[in-house]
């Protein structure tokens, strides 16, 4: 693959396109799940961090992968922003993903809210991340806000249910100049691939690795799909026919001048 | 058969024991349980009847393997599904509904598996609930805490790497009041992460100010949700008050807290219905209050002091998996949490299914955790405990045997904020 072609999110480039969760599988796997993904990101929950002394998270994450801390917990956008800041006293670096959800049920994203968020971190010199519903009106005001990327949802977080939204995340990578990064719900790595074929920067994935038998070879696998996906995307796709052969005499042939 | 509450003491007073006995004979001795008490909170809510028509008409009876099967089938679990999978019909189908609950747990909380433990600070009581151990009625040692009592005993639990702490209390509020609690509350909020609170239901401006001292999560169990079932079993007191109860969740979510925790104590009632109302309760309180975190406790009941003979009658372990699947499928977000009435053997069972939170290194005693923590001789000043424990193990050894299930056992996730 082009050796130039890089994930840039606030200045920073990553070569891969693969961020990782961490929060639901054993703190033991986390070294070997980011090894065999190739990952340079992972998030992590602040409020999980914000632990005492046995087993913090923070000391299972390897040594030179960024860290990107989320805003989990959050109900609204005050309490999003005093989380983040909390994640930097923590020594979590300047990137934040935002996460606002007031539905406990389908830990659904408040786009209003994150806006809000979005907007007050920007200022403060975060490198923004917002997790969001894919609505390309929301999506427009991130951008305005300062967001550094645009991570919009697949599917239901946790649903592995793959792309639903498709059309809406298809919207985004067409419209807004900001890498989008699809987050949540994405549960195998065809779905990754697919994802990375309409155009993603990058995909993002946690309970696909954290259901699987083998958690670092799902890492592993994942990371294949995606590099596949974005050469995929790169190259060019062909023409793909919807419906049966094209017609070899053109429908056109009788126009004369 | 029935279980045999009633137990006299030969420490309490003739005019005690006359009224004690009219108490459990004579039902026109006692208040009317539907009325509420002056000064509790009365709020406009449609939760409780929407509960109490699902509950009333289920009639588990009716429903078949195939019903079962099919709620099985089902991507998303009705409320008529939930009725299958509680319903003895239900009962060959145990391993299917395991192997989707186990599924459901691990989408919504990946193999994590939370640990806490709870702190008894009172047990003093001026209700007669005649399966419980601090009734007013029974013969123990009673104990209040002091703050610096208080203190100790958080110092000791933090030390053992603890940091979600669940305050518990008797049901007084002379002997326990509010702004007791809240300093206890404040001082927790010093030790732990996480705080939550299991005391007698108060009202919003009360729970908003135990809030504004630390709490985050509010436990109370209903008990049982047959209202009339209830009326035999709490025979004085403020806690006789049924609705004034149901609506303690509702009333602590206004208050502002972060979470709330439900349940029925089994074998109370018939438990297929107390199963329904407690997963339906949460139900129809998350459609009005979306953001709310919620979760579900399974107590069984258990032997206490002076009456061993108490026991969850006909629901044996099998019939608490079925209740705990059923919750998993039909609310795969909530929280469930299995506390040391069960064996290890069926908490270490649990948490591969459903379960999602355990106790650990817990005491249902007052003040005693010096004792219980270190093997330090008991200097004999400690309260009597509510009920007996079936899991003793320690933090340490709890954490090991969920690590050794292939799970991740986590001491917090949670911020006050």
């Amino acid at each position: 693959m082009n050796n130039n072609d890089k994930l840039i999110i606030g200045g920073h480039e990553f070569n891969s396109r693969f961020i990782l969760g961490s929060g639901k599988y054993s703190l033991s796997l986390i070294e070997a799940a980011v090894r065999d993904a190739g990952a340079e990101i992972i998030t992590l929950a602040v409020r999980r961090a914000n632990t005492k002394e046995r087993e913090n998270i923070l000391d299972y994450i390897p040594k030179g992968v960024t860290l990107l801390p989320n805003t989990s917990g959050a109900r609204n956008a005050e309490e999003a922003v005093r989380i983040a800041r909390l994640a930097r006293e923590l020594g979590c670096g300047d990137f934040v993903k935002i996460e606002v959800m007031r539905d406990s049920k389908y830990l659904l994203p408040d786009n209003r809210e994150t806006i809000r968020a979005t907007e007050i971190l920007a200022k403060e010199g975060f490198i923004v991340m917002p997790y969001m519903y894919p609505d390309l009106n929301a999506a427009r005001d991130l951008v305005n806000a300062g967001a550094a990327t645009v991570m919009p949802l697949a599917s239901p977080i946790g649903s592995n249910k793959g792309l639903a939204t498709k059309e809406f995340i298809q919207i985004l990578i067409d419209e807004i100049d900001l890498p989008i990064i699809v987050d949540a719900g994405i549960g195998r790595p065809s779905q990754a691939c697919e994802a990375m074929e309409m155009g993603a920067a990058a995909v993002m994935a946690n309970t696909a690795l954290a259901t699987a038998g083998d958690i670092p070879m799902m890492a592993a696998a994942f990371r294949q799909a995606i590099e596949a996906g974005r050469k995929a995307y790169l190259s060019g796709l062909g023409r793909v026919l919807t419906r049966g052969a094209s017609a070899s005499d053109p429908l056109t042939g009788f126009l004369r001048d | 058969m029935e279980n045999q509450f009633f137990i006299d003491s030969e420490y309490l007073s003739t005019e005690a024991l006359a009224k004690k006995h009219r108490l459990e004979t004579d039902p026109s001795s006692r208040r009317n349980h539907m009325e509420y008490m002056p000064g509790m909170e009365q709020i406009e809510s449609d939760v409780c009847a929407n509960v109490m028509e699902h509950m009333n008409s289920y009639d588990y009876t009716k429903y078949s393997v195939n019903d079962v099967k099919a709620a099985l089938e089902h991507e998303t679990c009705t409320i008529e599904d939930l009725k299958a999978l509680l319903s003895p019909a239900a009962e060959p189908l145990l391993e299917e509904m395991a192997q989707r609950a186990r599924l459901e747990t691990s989408k919504h909380f990946g193999n994590t598996v939370y640990l806490f433990t709870p702190l008894y600070i009172a047990n003093y009581c001026e209700n007669y609930c005649v399966y419980c151990g601090f009734n007013c009625y029974n013969h123990i040692k009673r104990m209040k805490l002091d703050k610096d009592q208080i203190e100790k005993e958080m110092k000791i639990i933090a030390d053992s790497g603890m940091e979600e702490i669940l305050i518990l209390t008797g049901e007084s509020r002379s002997k326990s009041d509010v702004s007791y609690i809240g300093e206890a509350c404040k001082l927790a909020r010093k030790y732990f992460r996480m705080v939550g609170l299991e005391i007698y239901p108060v009202n919003t401006d009360e729970y908003k100010y135990l809030h504004d001292c630390g709490a985050d999560y509010v436990t109370v169990f209903q008990e049982t949700y047959d209202s009339d079932k209830y009326e035999k079993l709490h025979l004085l007191g403020h806690k006789r008050v049924w609705p004034y109860r149901f609506d303690a969740q509702e009333r602590a979510l206004r208050g502002g807290m972060r979470g709330v925790a439900f349940s029925a104590l089994l074998g109370l009632s018939d438990f297929r219905k107390d199963a329904l109302a407690s997963a339906l309760h949460v139900y129809f309180l998350q459609r009005k209050y979306p953001y709310a975190e919620m979760s579900l406790s399974c107590p069984r009941l258990r032997p206490i002091i002076n009456n061993d003979k108490i026991n969850p009658l006909d629901v044996h372990e099998k019939q608490l998996c079925q209740i705990l699947c059923a919750y998993r499928i039909f609310l795969p977000f909530v929280g469930i949490t299995v506390s040391s009435r069960e064996s290890a053997a069926f908490r270490n069972g649990i948490v591969r299914i459903a379960a999602t939170k355990v106790s650990a290194g817990v005491s249902t005693g007052i003040g005693d955790h010096e004792s219980k923590y270190s093997g330090k001789e008991s200097d004999g000043t400690e309260g009597d405990e509510q009920f007996e424990i079936a899991d003793n193990r320690s933090l340490d050894k709890m954490y090991k045997d969920i690590a050794s299930e292939g799970l991740q056992p986590v001491l917090n996730d949670y911020l006050y904020v």
